[in-house]
């Protein structure tokens, strides 16, 4: 048997020695896939929203009734003094205050030209952006509701009309859960593997039995492969149990192959593994390497595509995103699972992913001393 | 094939400017029981862990079972056995996983692993306890544990740092009785201790201070040379000169 | 008391002899704000779209034109065939696509009516809604020039403001929850683990054979954490103003002290989670489990909590991140006073009641 085997026997028992850390491997990711895809709902439908009524005429009754009727905005608050709604903004009861203008029906049909004020919380920019638009869409159809009724008919189609149809592909009823539920799998992984690994190595130095091994003459390839094996199989029942709640609670099964999946999975985790052995080797003790991983995690989970989107990046945050292991595994995610993507289309990711993999653990091959 | 286990010439480590083991050498013999005596932050642990591979030297050379420290680390590290100050088997492994897995990495064939466990259990007299925790031991036996597990792979010199900090006069005993069963085995013993009553069992004595070696000798010379009745007493004249304790 | 002081003074030795660590703890926050500050928006823009133009007359150009010229679009990959645009899909090269119909220019000028289709890749529902929007608004601009030399009777113009944030800057949302998240990060985690690295060491045991009484031991451990975290928001501070250009639109002294107020919450929370655990490892994973990922989903600063189901809002709201983000929105950017944020800064002092107290009654058991 080589040295390897026995390092290998040695990890795999002190991980299974560990109820926490087992607890925390299965059953953590169960609950997080259940709760947290249900969170993550970005689809805008309940635009607070409070109107100040100045004309209270029929045409502004219209108007606003065409707004409440809508699925996008509910009501909140109605009034005729600006200063009220603003309060529903500042206690963030309301998201945008609609104000219609005294005038606003007489001033339309004398003036053949009217206004009407929106004004929005901004501090979320996509919140008050959409809002802002559908408001737009909303008061426009109205306009052109209005245009035809007041119009004399017979000059139809005097003005251009561009009908626009549009389709969503892969995922046409919009479902959230299935772009969010295999992005959180990628966090939980890589969450779990980069932290367990990122603390095991400096765990030994602490506690000082690094000492005991490094004075055996054991190969530091073996140490490093040791670490990494254990982890990298737990990585992958992490995933099948990810993908089994995928399947079980939400329905959620790849357009593309599994095998696509594992295949990328497998290099992720050793790149990810890898970084956190790295981490280890560097750090002096676990508080160390702890913050460091934390802190890269914060800064993969966020710059992931996830919640944001890459492409709206300034350009150095997509350079910097390139660097991102979480990023490529969210996108072949969603390409492999929602657009059914083979192994030819993510070559691409597969071949940057290796890359990441060799580098990170040729790195830290290197950078673990036996001696100081 | 030459006949000393260790050689060492004007070895010296120096960490960011503070010079933690000044210019040292001395010569162990093979199967000698060498002590290596010195007040708290003399060197001795320092010294130590260069010989074994764990630090690189600063200067000066050394040869340990015949192999250069610094270049044939790995070498040497197949040749000794390392029983560090702190406690350094796995807590959270049984006995018998600890010693197979030392074993298995020294590269010990699986059924020589079988059959010499169960003799080292049988001499420890921890048959029953072979498949509990470590850390349910109580500390003498971890140290006589770590000690066996130490020598497990038969090397040819063993470094002993501290071993008996903190165990009982009974256990220290026993855990003598092993180092004289490992010596008459062959096994080049080097020991660092506190505990002056031990190194009276050496067969030679070291004595640093300061990062300096001071007196080398068998204790019955040192006593005789520095007119002292016992080795506590020659280690009080030396020691005293120290400028930098802890 | 005097004894107290001395357990601070040691704790304080301990963090500034580990340089490594305190240059991560005080560096770290600085780059997060200033990266998450400047790559974060909520934002989507430059999504690589592509135009399967068949058509090529005048309009249809200027149409192409006018979506080149938006910040909104970046174009990729003209193609004219439409079988491509799954291709693209695939490779993930593009989020959405504008088919233009051969007839497009034809029909325009003969019957003053056409048609274009807009394919989005939906896999991301919120990118696909937005994108389609953004098309759609772009197009009925298009018609509108379209129309100019005879204006069009009877119109309603929207006259828009964005309030706060009227450039629409992602700092305006995310500062404040970085703020949360880094804060807790330092806190939380950093007591825990400190305090259980003394048990994972073993010297717990000889501290509380001293004949101090053990919670000063403990609480000694989380004061220099405190100090350090009120350098963190300072930086933070001064970065978000001075470099993200985010306004401090209340009362700085208010921001100061709600903030530490929930530096307070945190650092309860990690002597609780450093009571109920032996080892660095599981500290750090219930941390973990409190902290990270429930902070970034349920605090509010990336997805709507009022969008969530009941049950879920329900559980936003045991997430302190949530009450301390609603009060650094309100009152860095809103400007509002504490009348408008006594409930939640109530909330977070009932908070950190509760955990001292709890941290300190598991203390207690474990230690008599």
């Amino acid at each position: 048997m080589s040295p390897l085997a026995y390092i290998l026997q040695k990890e795999f028992k002190q991980i299974f020695r560990d109820p926490a850390i087992i607890r925390v491997i299965f059953i953590l990711p169960i609950i997080q896939l259940i709760l947290l895809p249900m969170a993550a709902d970005y689809e805008i439908k309940n635009i607070n929203i409070a109107i100040v009524d100045r004309d209270h005429s029929p045409s502004s009754n219209r108007l606003i009734h065409t707004i409440t009727s809508s699925n996008y905005f509910r009501l909140v608050a109605y009034s005729s003094h600006f200063n009220q709604a603003m309060q529903n903004i500042d206690n963030d009861r309301a998201d945008l205050i609609l104000e219609l203008p005294s005038g606003f029906e007489s001033e339309l049909y004398a003036q053949k030209e009217t206004r009407v004020f929106l004004a929005v919380n901004a501090i979320n920019g996509v919140k008050a952006n959409l809002g802002a638009t559908y408001l737009r869409s909303i008061v426009q159809n109205f306009n052109n509701d209005f245009r035809i009724s007041v119009l004399t008919p017979g000059r139809f189609n005097d003005l251009p009309v561009i009908e626009t149809t549009s389709s969503n592909w892969y995922n046409p009823r919009m479902n959230y859960t299935f772009f969010m539920v295999p992005g959180i799998l990628v966090l939980l992984i890589t969450m779990i593997g980069l932290n367990l690994s990122a603390i095991n190595i400096v765990r030994e130095k602490e506690i000082g039995t690094i000492e005991q091994i490094n004075v055996t003459p054991i190969r530091k390839t073996h140490f490093i492969l040791g670490k990494l094996i254990p982890f990298w199989i737990l990585g992958l029942v992490v995933i099948t149990i990810g993908f089994a709640v995928a399947w079980l609670v939400y329905g959620i099964i790849p357009l593309g192959s599994y095998l696509t999946i594992y295949l990328f999975a497998a290099i992720y985790l050793l790149a990810i593994l890898g970084l956190g052995l790295l981490i280890s080797t560097y750090a002096e003790n676990q508080q160390q390497a702890m913050l460091i991983s934390f802190f890269l995690l914060m800064i993969f989970i966020l710059m992931g595509g996830l919640y944001t989107s890459i492409d709206s990046m300034p350009e150095w945050a997509q350079w910097v995103t390139r660097f991102n292991p979480v990023a490529y595994f969210i996108e072949v995610m969603r390409r492999v699972v929602l657009k059914g993507s083979g192994l030819a289309d993510i070559r691409q990711p597969i071949l940057i992913m290796l890359g990441f993999a060799i580098v990170i653990n040729y790195w830290a091959v290197l950078s673990y001393r036996k001696r100081s | 094939m030459n006949s000393k286990a260790i050689i060492v010439e004007n070895l010296t480590k120096i960490f960011n400017g503070f010079t933690a083991v000044d210019g040292i050498s001395f010569e162990v013999e093979k199967g000698e029981i060498f002590g290596f005596l010195g007040a708290n932050g003399a060197g001795k642990t320092t010294a130590m862990k260069m010989l074994c591979g764990l630090s690189m030297p600063t200067s000066g050379s050394a040869m340990v079972a015949g192999f250069d420290v610094y270049k044939e680390n790995e070498s040497i590290k197949k040749n000794i056995g390392y029983m560090s100050q702190k406690f350094s088997l796995y807590e959270d492994l049984t006995i018998k996983e600890n010693i197979r897995f030392y074993a298995g990495i020294y590269g010990i064939r699986p059924e020589l692993i079988t059959s010499k466990t169960t003799l080292l259990l049988e001499q420890l007299t921890l048959e029953k306890e072979a498949n509990l925790l470590v850390k349910q031991l109580p500390l003498g036996w971890k140290q006589k544990l770590a000690f066996s597990v130490a020598i497990f792979h038969d090397p040819q010199i063993v470094f002993l740092d501290e071993p008996t900090g903190g165990v009982d006069p009974i256990t220290r005993r026993d855990f003598w009785n092993m180092i004289y069963d490992a010596a008459a085995k062959g096994i080049t013993v080097f020991v660092t201790t506190h505990y002056m009553d031990e190194a009276e069992y050496c067969d030679r004595v070291s004595i640093m201070v300061d990062g300096q070696i001071d007196a080398l000798d068998t204790p019955g010379n040192l006593k005789s040379s520095f007119q002292a009745g016992s080795m506590d007493e020659v280690f009080l004249q030396i020691a005293r000169k120290a400028k930098r304790s802890e | 008391m005097k004894q107290f002081y001395h357990f601070i003074i040691k704790e304080f030795y301990h963090i500034f002899r580990d340089r490594k660590t305190l240059l991560i703890l005080l560096g770290m926050p600085m780059a997060q704000i200033v990266i998450f500050g400047f790559a974060l928006s909520n934002e989507v823009k430059n999504a690589h779209i592509t135009i399967v133009n068949q058509s090529n007359g005048a309009a249809s150009m200027k149409l192409v034109q006018k979506i080149e010229s938006s910040k909104y679009f970046e174009t990729y990959n003209q193609t004219t065939q439409t079988s491509d645009i799954e291709k693209m899909f695939r490779k993930g090269t593009i989020k959405v696509a504008l088919v233009i119909p051969p007839d497009f220019d034809k029909t325009i000028l003969a019957q003053n009516s056409s048609r274009l289709q807009i394919i989005s890749d939906a896999t991301d529902p919120n990118v696909a809604t937005t994108l389609t929007a953004y098309l759609s608004i772009i197009v009925a601009d298009f018609q509108k020039e379209l129309n100019q030399p005879n204006s069009i009777p009877y119109t309603i113009n929207v006259e828009t403001r964005m309030m706060y944030n009227p450039q629409l800057k992602g700092a305006y949302n995310f500062v404040p929850g970085v703020m949360a998240m880094v804060l807790l990060l330092v806190c939380t985690l950093m007591t825990s683990l400190t305090v259980v690295r003394e048990k994972e060491l073993g010297n717990m045991e000889i501290l509380l054979a001293s004949p101090v009484n053990p919670l000063i031991i403990i609480l000694a451990k989380a004061v220099p954490y405190l100090l350090l975290s009120i350098i963190n928001i300072i930086t933070i501070l001064l970065l978000s103003y001075f470099v993200l250009e985010v306004p401090i639109n209340g009362s700085l002294a208010l921001l100061f002290a709600v903030s530490i107020l929930f530096i307070l919450v945190s650092l309860a929370l990690g002597l609780l989670i450093s009571s109920v655990t032996d080892t660095q490892k599981a500290a750090m994973f219930i941390s973990l489990i409190v902290m990270l990922l429930p902070t970034v989903m349920f605090s509010g600063f990336i997805f709507p909590i009022e969008n969530m189901p009941l049950p879920l809002r329900v559980i936003s709201n045991i997430i302190p991140a949530k009450w301390y983000f609603i009060i650094v929105k309100s009152v860095m950017i809103k400007g509002l006073g504490f009348s408008l944020i006594w409930k939640e800064v109530l909330i977070l002092t009932g908070m950190m009641l509760f955990f001292f107290t709890m941290a300190i009654k598991k203390f207690k058991i474990r230690l008599s």
